[in-house]
């Protein structure tokens, strides 16, 4: 038999809080985190609102415990103080028998110090150390070489759906047998540089962001990070770590159609849960909730709707897009979006997709408006997708 | 364990549209390698090809000569393995260090000038996975599709997941691929740390070249790995490791000999040892130095000096060692120690980075 894949720990910074509990209680009392930027140096602060994490660099180190110093992004930063909670959770510094990983998504990577410094890279000498800290794998390994995390360290990139298939590859991994237990998600700060580049492309929402609403407007970008600890069961039995979920189900499709723009029938998304539900052994009924990808853009919403249609058919499950909520974090949003949907199960709740009122002409479906307590959420669905079709939804049971 | 069943493969050597391996060494006096490109006419349509930035190109056009290049002999009366061969990949992935450097330079230098609406383009090829999603746009597939963007680990995460993608009977045929570019921006900046010499460099002298620094490159290689052997079948990759060593104690003489044993294997069952020297006095030394403790009787050989340094270079020296077990040939510029392998059927590529991202390929000729 497989091994089956337990959650054992969690770490969440968001727009919304600087924990699992303070997210958790953000969520509870409907309080979004979308406002007017204060920490990045952007002439769209005034026309562009966002998720920012309301804190300066400073404050994230002392947040992440450790000393001010020179050489680390905003995006490490974050990576970091996600990355330790979910490590302390699972008490990862026990057990050193045990292989243990890191998987870490991330695309800005570094680039919140080099848009800041590339004319001195280019004409001095004075920000070398940033120069390293620019690419994707600085934040992963200043996470490995804090946390002591290195049985086998890598960085993903698939744009949106990044952290999503960081879970996937650990829980391949540890069901493969590479490793027992492996902290993986995604971290990702907001920048000019894609501030601009999603402006450019026009899918940025001058207001507050409304996923699946026939006059939704586009995308409140965020930032933030999130981790998992995922375990093997023989790493649960010698661990003795209480397991929060199972994550069941993951599934990944390339679109191969356009890329930023999704396939009008969302053949893509459609692959993706498709292959989650075969990997997880459930029927398309057994699924109580659908964290959608749900960005906000005209594009997205209408091919993702479609998707759940074919594939679920009259029996849609309850959906929603937290989107409105923490702003789309890109690279963390998939480890990010999973951790509120294990939340669904632990406390029986579903999150509302804030700012609906009018259904998307072709849709049988309307998502979740309220938010609901006290229902039964048994198995979640959480979707990704990223530029260029990088499509993959995950499945977890309480 | 997967077979080796195309290769495709833009370098700063003649590798591209060929049939020969290395039998005609390019010579460059440089501050990088820079890679010959083929004309992209034939591969992407001329009028998409104008606004693709050049290592998108060279990504789908490497991946479309590796399908081909898995079809090469497939018409060959001789041939009557077919059930490798593949019109279509089940899954795409690929290792880049930092994807398309020019686009993002291209952004950079108009967010620093001015903040003003950009041009989406570059923004879009900028993002690292633009190439493996090309890459399946163009071949239409519509099946697994990832980017490792971890430096020297890039291309042996993506070799790492293909194999797992065999074993767990995910895919049959994977196309992986390891691309990274250089440009002139791009070296001044990592020449302020150190990472290039200051000087232009003659890539045929590069042993004994002591001044810092490594000789740049670029490349971009794609395999097609299956779980059957193809008609043009070159190897088998039968494992793949990144071990991470943050303190930089990772211990070679303990690694090696583990990683071999899992495979049946001991360090004398090598007949060549591949090592990623790139002429940095602060880097080669450990390539030695895990050399002469654990194969000093064993042939040395070596790459970088054909294709230059990056992220990915380990892509060229998977293409060598699978060129080398396919037509058991052992060509004389590869060569270190003068030891001629009495036998080429297991090879071992060591590479690290910083002594801290330290890799090994274990390829071995297929059908053993």
């Amino acid at each position: 038999m497989p091994q089956r894949i337990f959650i054992t720990g969690l770490g969440l910074i968001s727009c919304i809080g600087d924990n699992v509990q303070e997210n958790l209680t953000a969520l509870l009392s409907t309080r979004h985190g979308i406002g007017r930027l204060q920490h990045v140096d952007t002439l769209l602060k005034d026309e562009i609102p966002a998720g920012e994490v309301p804190h300066t660099h400073e404050e994230l180190f002392t947040l992440a415990g450790i000393p001010c110093q020179e050489g680390y992004s905003r995006n490490a930063l974050l990576g970091l103080i996600a990355a330790a909670e979910a490590h302390q959770q699972a008490r990862l510094n026990h057990h050193s028998e045990l292989r243990t990983g890191l998987i870490s998504a991330t695309t800005v990577g570094g680039m919140d110090q080099c848009e800041k410094y590339y004319n001195d890279f280019l004409t001095n000498d004075t920000r070398n150390i940033y120069i390293d800290a620019y690419d994707c794998a600085d934040s992963t390994e200043k996470i490995a070489a804090h946390l002591k995390v290195g049985d086998f360290v890598t960085t993903l990139s698939t744009a949106c759906s990044s952290a999503a298939n960081a879970l996937m590859l650990g829980a391949r991994m540890i069901r493969t047998g590479r490793l027992d237990r492996v902290l993986a998600g995604g971290c990702e700060s907001l920048t000019k540089f894609h501030l601009n580049g999603f402006n450019a492309l026009k899918i940025l929402d001058k207001k507050h962001c409304k996923p699946f609403d026939e006059h939704r407007a586009g995308i409140n970008l965020g930032e933030g990070a999130a981790y998992l600890v995922l375990e093997s069961e023989d790493s649960v039995a010698i661990t003795g770590n209480k397991a929060i979920c199972e994550l069941i189900g993951w599934g990944n499709a390339c679109e191969a159609f356009h890329q930023t723009a999704s396939s009008p029938d969302g053949v893509g998304a459609f692959l993706a849960m498709k292959e989650a539900l075969k990997v997880s052994g459930l029927e398309p009924a057994a699924i109580d909730y659908i964290n959608a990808h749900g960005t906000g853009t005209d594009n997205n919403d209408i091919a993702e709707g479609n998707a759940i249609e074919r594939l679920f058919g009259d029996n849609v499950p309850m959906v929603s897009s937290t989107k409105p909520f923490t702003g789309h974090t890109t690279s963390a949003a998939g480890s990010m979006e999973s951790i509120l949907s294990i939340m669904c199960l632990q406390h029986n709740v579903v999150w509302p997709n804030l700012n609906f009122s009018e259904r998307i002409t072709g849709l049988s479906f309307s998502p979740v408006e309220k938010l609901l307590t006290g229902i039964p959420v048994n198995i979640v669905m959480t979707n990704s997708f990223g530029f260029g079709g990088n499509d993959t939804s995950l499945i977890f049971r309480k | 364990m997967a077979y080796i069943n195309g290769i495709g493969i833009i370098s700063p050597q003649k590798t591209a549209e060929t049939n020969e391996f290395l039998s005609e060494v390019m010579e460059y006096t440089e501050d990088y390698l820079k890679c010959i490109e083929p004309v992209y006419r034939g591969y992407i349509d001329p009028v998409l090809g104008r606004r693709m930035s050049r290592l998108i190109k060279m990504g789908i056009t490497s991946a479309k000569l590796c399908i081909q290049d898995a079809r090469r002999n497939l018409h060959d009366a001789e041939s009557t393995m077919s059930d490798g061969s593949c019109d279509n990949p089940d899954a795409i992935i690929t290792g880049t260090g930092l994807g398309s450097v020019e686009d993002t330079e291209k952004i950079l230098g108009e967010l620093t000038r001015e903040e003003k609406f950009l041009n989406p383009t570059p923004f879009i090829q900028s993002t690292y996975n633009t190439i493996s999603s090309q890459i399946a746009i163009n071949l239409r597939c519509h099946g697994y599709n990832a980017t490792y963007v971890h430096r020297t680990f890039s291309f042996e995460s993506g070799l790492l997941d293909a194999l797992m993608q065999i074993e767990e009977k995910m895919a049959a045929n994977v196309l992986a691929g390891a691309i990274d570019e250089m440009t002139l921006n791009h070296l001044a900046i990592t020449r302020r740390i150190g990472m290039w010499k200051m000087e232009p460099a003659n890539n045929l002298k590069l042993r004994g070249n002591m001044a810092p620094g490594a000789l740049a490159g670029e490349g971009s290689a794609y395999f097609l790995l299956g779980k059957e052997p193809g008609p043009n079948v070159y190897a088998q990759l039968t494992d793949v490791s990144n071990q991470f060593s943050q303190n930089h104690d990772f211990d070679t003489s303990l690694f090696v000999p583990r990683f071999l044993e899992k495979n049946g294997l001991t360090p004398a069952d090598i007949d060549v040892f591949l090592l990623g020297i790139n002429g940095d006095p602060a880097q080669d030394p450990q390539y030695v130095r895990v050399a002469d403790s654990l194969f000093p009787a064993t042939a040395h050989g070596w790459y970088k000096h054909l294709c230059g340094e990056y992220h990915t270079a380990t892509g060229f020296g998977l293409y060598t060692a699978a060129n080398i077990l396919k037509r058991q040939v052992y060509p004389g510029i590869i060569n270190m120690n003068d030891i001629i392998p009495s036998e080429l059927k297991n090879i071992l590529i060591y590479n690290h980075f910083r002594n801290t991202n330290h890799s090994f390929m274990l390829v071995q000729q297929a059908g053993i």
